[in-house]
């Protein structure tokens, strides 16, 4: 038995990296320090759901094959194709996705990232704009204001509140764990005594709480750091904060804009914007306004509903004012373990962060056109590889529809929804517990991942299998330019 | 008076059951039952008629799917449904990119009604009614 400290947990953009594991027999039995999700992972990866072997659909049914057989097919399939889509790329490591950039090159395809259906339009919003942004541990010693707009850090980035923002203990800032468990208990002792008083007057109803503005914060007048967090509906991370705000669904916009007026001492003529009183978004306004240094952190809420990248957009522009008066940053909750990083490999080696058509025989990139969703919705693409993602299980039915028109490689550790859909499929390592590599966290600091046991006899790791379906691409295409060449 | 459909904003998104079901394995079973589900409004399950952990049917221009109505503990949220990213939910979302290359995941109308004689599907069966496979 031996313990590995010090783990980057490959799993969201929080890349927390003070996991610690014990591992007995070549498997990890015990996980410490990490989240649900975490904990899931790292007893969860040896699971039944493991593909074993290489398989290929043969008369409608996936069956095992020799690697060997698998590679070959493969690149027969990208070699031969027009416009392939190659797709994934954000759970696995950076130098995988640096192979991927050269695969698809060479097959003169598209390469596409989650941030697609993630943060692709904050990418859009960013390019429009520019972003303030910093390091978390910026943000962990010295910010005073959080706020998680369109987020619920608790569900999705479950450590985030307790690493990073609100209930770390900073070298300027403390913790506000304990203030939050005070508040807990006082919520439980207010239960009890309205209990008390109910039974006492035998009344059936509730007290309302007292409270002039509905959903008045009552505690934001604070010392220490204040949470705000702004969705459409009241989160885990919603309870926890001092300032929740419910904004009506695809009206952020208008909310966003609202506050943009309000901290530039602007007046607004109406009573509500986007379901909230003008009131209460005065008092956010200079809770934002009279901070140290504030923070957003923003998530799907922003990207996915009506006004996509304008809400990022428009969300930067607020930092941008804030700024006129404190100190505030801005950042994507980034999803993927190493989403930021296929952003950064693609960027840093195409020009471009996502959505890069090489079938012109040098990048191309243009959103909306290039992105692969689109060529899937306009049943352009003649085959596809996925790596590290999921997209059967997460895009819409009728881009899936059109991906299984045409063949399809897959390489994932897990015979997830897209392996079960595939034609020839790969199985791979698990980057960061079976193979070594570097992931970016979500505010783009680099961070090595850790081999901490061994990987199934056979099983190779996704550099290795890209690197072997990219070499015999080249054989192919070599033997067809010397063929054209002799006739 | 009970309503025989409902009309709905339909959101979705990740829940942590979800994200603890996806790394156990697509095809396991809390994945399922992460994922298979929908938050409603406890006033608008009323309004149907649909007692919580039975079924319903959603439905948008772009499909339908049939889902386990779960009640939203934290508050209410009268016209919204909340269902978890996932094969279910993807049954249904809107697949207009408006030129960005981003799906609607959230934000789109839908349609509720009661389908308690209805079959949650499995993600195989799922995956085979939609893609054959």
């Amino acid at each position: 038995m031996s313990i590995v400290k010090s783990v980057t947990c490959p799993i969201c953009g929080c890349l927390c990296d003070d996991i610690e594991l014990t591992v007995e027999n070549n498997e990890v039995v015990k996980v410490k320090n990490g989240c649900a999700i975490c904990e899931s992972k790292f007893i969860g990866y040896r699971g039944e759901h493991r593909i074993k072997t290489p398989l290929m659909r043969k008369n409608g049914k996936l069956v095992p094959v020799s690697m060997n057989e698998a590679v070959h097919a493969a690149a027969e399939v990208l070699a031969n194709s027009t416009y392939p889509i190659l797709y994934g790329w954000s759970s696995t490591s950076s130098e995988a996705q640096r192979v991927g950039v050269e695969l698809t090159e060479e097959v003169g395809g598209i390469m596409d990232n989650t941030a697609v259906v993630c943060h692709g339009p904050s990418i859009l919003g960013v390019q429009e704009v520019g972003i303030p942004t910093c390091t978390l541990g910026q943000i962990r010693h010295r910010a005073d204001l959080i706020i998680y707009w369109g987020c619920d850090p608790w569900s999705a980035h479950p450590r985030h509140l307790e690493r990073y923002t609100s209930f770390t203990e900073g070298r300027f800032e403390k913790s506000e764990w304990k203030a939050y468990m005070q508040k807990l208990k006082a919520q439980a002792g207010q239960k009890k005594m309205q209990s008390a008083m109910r039974i006492e007057s035998g009344r059936t109803q509730l007290r309302p709480q007292t409270c002039s503005i509905p959903g008045m914060p009552q505690t934001m007048s604070k010392d220490g750091r204040k949470l705000i967090v702004i969705d459409v509906r009241k989160t885990m991370s919603a309870e926890m904060a001092d300032y929740y705000i419910q904004v009506e669904p695809n009206k952020d916009y208008e909310l966003m804009q609202a506050l943009r007026v309000l901290v530039r001492d602007g007046e607004l003529d109406v009573d509500k914007v986007a379901g909230v009183p003008v009131e209460y978004l005065k008092q956010v306004a200079d809770a934002l306004v009279n901070c140290e240094f504030g923070v957003i952190f923003f998530g799907m809420g922003l990207t996915q509903t009506a006004g996509k990248f304008r809400n990022v957009e428009v969300a930067i522009s607020l930092v941008r004012d804030l700024n006129m008066r404190t100190k505030f940053s801005i950042m994507p909750m980034r999803g993927h373990f190493n989403v930021t990083g296929a952003n950064v490999v693609s960027a840093w080696q195409t020009g471009y962060p996502y959505g890069v058509d090489f079938s012109l025989g040098y990048p191309r990139y243009n959103p909306g056109e290039t992105t692969c969703m689109d060529v899937l919705l306009r049943e352009e693409n003649d085959a596809s590889l996925v790596i590290a993602a999921d997209p059967g299980a997460n895009f819409p039915k009728k881009a899936i529809e059109n991906m299984v028109k045409h063949p399809l490689i897959v390489i994932d550790p897990h015979m997830n929804a897209t392996s079960m859909l595939g034609d020839i499929v790969f199985p791979s390592a698990f980057v960061g517990i079976e193979v070594e590599g570097t992931a970016y966290r979500m505010d783009h600091v680099p961070l090595p991942l850790k081999k901490v046991v061994e990987p199934p006899k056979g099983i190779l790791s996704d550099e290795e299998i890209l690197t072997k379906i990219l070499a015999q691409v080249k054989l192919i295409k070599s033997k067809k330019t010397a063929k054209k060449a002799e006739a | 008076m009970v309503e025989q459909k409902l009309k709905v904003t339909l959101l979705t998104g990740r829940t942590i059951e979800q994200g603890v079901g996806k790394e156990k394995g697509k095809a396991s079973k809390e994945y399922f039952d992460a994922c298979s589900m929908c938050y409603m409004d406890a006033d608008d399950m009323k309004k149907l008629g649909v007692k919580n952990n039975t079924n319903i049917l959603v439905s948008t221009p772009d499909g339908s799917v049939v889902l386990k109505a779960v009640k939203y503990p934290r508050s209410a949220t009268p016209g919204l449904i909340y269902v978890p990213y996932g094969p279910w939910a993807n049954a249904v979302c809107s697949d207009k990119t408006t030129s960005i290359g981003m799906p609607s995941f959230k934000g789109t109308p839908a349609e509720v009604e009661p389908a308690p004689n209805k079959q949650v599907l499995t993600i195989e069966e799922l995956l085979k009614s939609e893609f054959g496979r």
